[in-house]
């Protein structure tokens, strides 16, 4: 464990680092991102009313009756609906991000580590899965079972893994062959001290890198279904499906449909900046 | 014959995605709760026998097994049912649909391919100078963003604002209303896309400028043109793979544009198709799509592989 917790002090202060020669680009993301966090903690206390507003079906524009960026097309009052919807617009990517991450973990390391017959079929599935459409699945599986929002966070999951599970398990392999792991495998140490204490520092990184960009595209997916009518209820507060009640009255209320747009993109931009930045710094290529 | 051995290993791994893909859809439709039978019938009130026939008539009453291998030898033969919605064969239900978003993709398919290859060599030219740092950060919002946020907001700014471009449906089928009608939504799919071919298209261009040859050309003082030339054309093998992945994007994002510029195309029939739970054509879609996404990366692959030997 000694050694995990070095690891996280070097983590710790390779953070430090970063934000000694950060671009104006890294600043305005954590700013947007520490805005969110504070809309998604102190939502409650912000928008206290964001879900019982009662419904008067007359649409308002901006500024009218004390309603900061109007009404929608229920009288809902968007910007407390965009506070309230910082929920979902979170928590799901997060779970769907760490889920993922977790069965890229154990599955990446099964098939890295051990390799033979249960490696190749780790392998098979994932070439497979990752041929495949998943935002097609996804609204299949979604619309089909139809059990709300954390049924689509398990299919997100499900669809978002053989990634995770394909680059952790390239990445451990780098690893495996290397003489310091042989040395350790001569000492006969346990194959789990070895994957916990040599293997997994080295490849924390670029599971971490890659967790960010799941949470950027987690974000993007779930508040896609929730565009078509998919995965969350009409009464849950959700930018996807804000922007899906607007589209009807973006001549009455235009931002109705601007506030959840610019921060769906303002959200998922600020994630992905910072997670290229973290992968620039430990000089992970991204690109290919 | 390893160009042989190469394509019908490919085939082979197409067919098996394609039964997964199938065996998977299929049985998360009978598994999902609500009956096709009661969905064809709407709300009128018929008797218990009129239900059993209609179910005999889709083979609602078989088991699972036996109504996926009904389908399956049907469906090999080209042949994919009826739509329990429209009654008419699923083909004919679903070609208007999917010329439409053919159309729609390969529209802006073309456009991404220019945008993308041509502000990806502009921005490797001129590195870190203030025309590369607009362009990659412009890209790396257009990533971020999700297709349908920035359709809403093109059709507020042109269609609401502005008013130049019509902003729904597909107009009368001529050609050019066909393009002013598409050209919102191409745009739109092209912004939520390109930067993917961009960024490829910036470090591969990077990379062959760091090389000799490139070198060697300067001190010939070659044309700048030819030596531009000569490194796409050495970097074309990573930009096609990614150009596989473009299409491959494209079918998916389509499938939310076409619901926000309501254009009638498969997004909407897919979707209106997996909530009324009409398992032909849902999937029949399916696997259309499927099949021209996996098809198209394996053509761009192997083109691809080819010209890296």
């Amino acid at each position: 464990m000694e050694n995990l917790q070095n690891l996280q002090i070097k983590t710790r202060s390779s953070v430090y680092k970063l934000l000694a020669h950060r671009p104006v680009l890294v600043y305005l993301s954590a700013a947007v991102l520490l805005c969110a966090l504070v809309w998604l903690i102190f939502g409650s206390i912000l928008a206290p009313h964001a879900l019982d507003q009662d419904i008067t079906l007359t649409t308002l524009s901006p500024g009218d009756d004390g309603h900061i960026l109007g009404t929608d097309g229920l009288g809902r009052d968007v910007w407390q609906l965009l506070i309230a919807g910082t929920r979902s617009a979170l928590i799901g990517p997060v779970l769907i991000a760490l889920g993922s991450l977790i069965l890229g973990l154990i599955f990446g390391f099964i098939s890295g580590y051990f390799g033979g017959p249960l490696d190749w079929i780790i392998s098979r599935y994932t070439d497979l899965t990752l041929a495949m459409p998943s935002l097609l699945l996804a609204i299949v599986a979604a619309g089909v079972i139809g059990g709300g929002y954390y049924v689509s966070v398990l299919v997100m999951i499900i669809l978002y893994s053989p990634f995770d599970i394909r680059l952790i398990r390239s990445a451990v392999r780098a690893e495996v062959t290397k003489p310091y792991i042989e040395s350790v495998k001569v000492m006969k140490i346990a194959s789990l001290t070895i994957m916990a204490r040599h293997i997994l520092p080295n490849v924390v990184v670029i599971a971490l890198v890659n967790f960010f960009l799941n949470i950027a595209y987690g974000l993007v997916s779930m508040s896609a279904l929730s565009y078509l009518g998919l995965g969350v209820s009409p009464a849950h507060a959700d930018w996807g499906r804000q922007l899906a009640d607007g589209k009807n009255i973006m001549y009455e209320n235009a931002a109705s449909i601007i506030a959840p747009a610019i921060a769906i993109i303002l959200v998922s931009t600020a994630i992905n900046a910072l997670g290229g930045y973290i992968a620039d710094r430990f000089g992970i290529d991204t690109e290919s | 014959m390893k160009d042989l051995k190469y394509i019908s290993i490919k085939l082979l791994e197409l067919i098996i995605s394609m039964i997964f893909i199938s065996i998977v859809i299929f049985s998360l439709l009978y598994l999902a709760p609500g009956d096709p039978a009661r969905v064809l019938l709407g709300v009128k009130q018929v008797s218990p026998e009129t239900l059993d026939a209609i179910r005999d008539q889709y083979h609602l009453n078989e088991p699972l097994i036996t109504q996926y291998w009904i389908w399956l030898s049907h469906a090999v033969t080209l042949d994919f049912g009826d739509s329990i919605r429209t009654g008419e064969s699923v083909l004919a239900t679903c070609g208007p649909y999917l010329i439409v978003t053919l159309k729609l993709v390969l529209f802006s398919f073309l456009l991404s391919v220019i945008l993308g290859i041509g502000l990806g060599t502009v921005s490797a030219k001129h590195k870190d100078k203030l025309s590369d740092k607009i362009i990659s950060n412009v890209a790396l919002v257009f990533t971020s963003a999700p297709s349908f946020a920035v359709g809403l907001l093109l059709i507020f700014i042109f269609g609401v604002k502005l008013g130049v471009l019509p902003i729904y449906g597909i107009g009368d089928g001529g050609l050019a209303s066909d393009i002013s009608h598409l050209l919102l939504p191409a745009i739109t799919l092209t912004v939520a896309v390109s930067a993917l071919l961009l960024r490829i298209t910036r470090s591969q261009m990077l990379k062959e400028t760091a090389s000799d040859y490139v070198t060697f050309m300067r001190a010939r003082a070659v044309a700048p043109y030819v030596i531009t030339r000569s490194k796409l054309i050495n970097a074309s093998a990573p930009i096609l793979t990614s150009m596989g992945l473009l299409l491959a994007t494209l079918f998916s994002a389509t499938l939310l544009v076409e619901t926000t510029f309501a254009i009638p195309g498969a997004g909407g029939l897919l979707a209106s198709s997996v909530v009324m739970k009409d398992v032909p054509v849902v999937q029949f879609l399916t696997l259309f799509l499927a099949f021209f996404i996996i098809v198209s990366q394996m053509i761009c692959d192997f083109i691809a592989s080819k010209i890296r030997r």
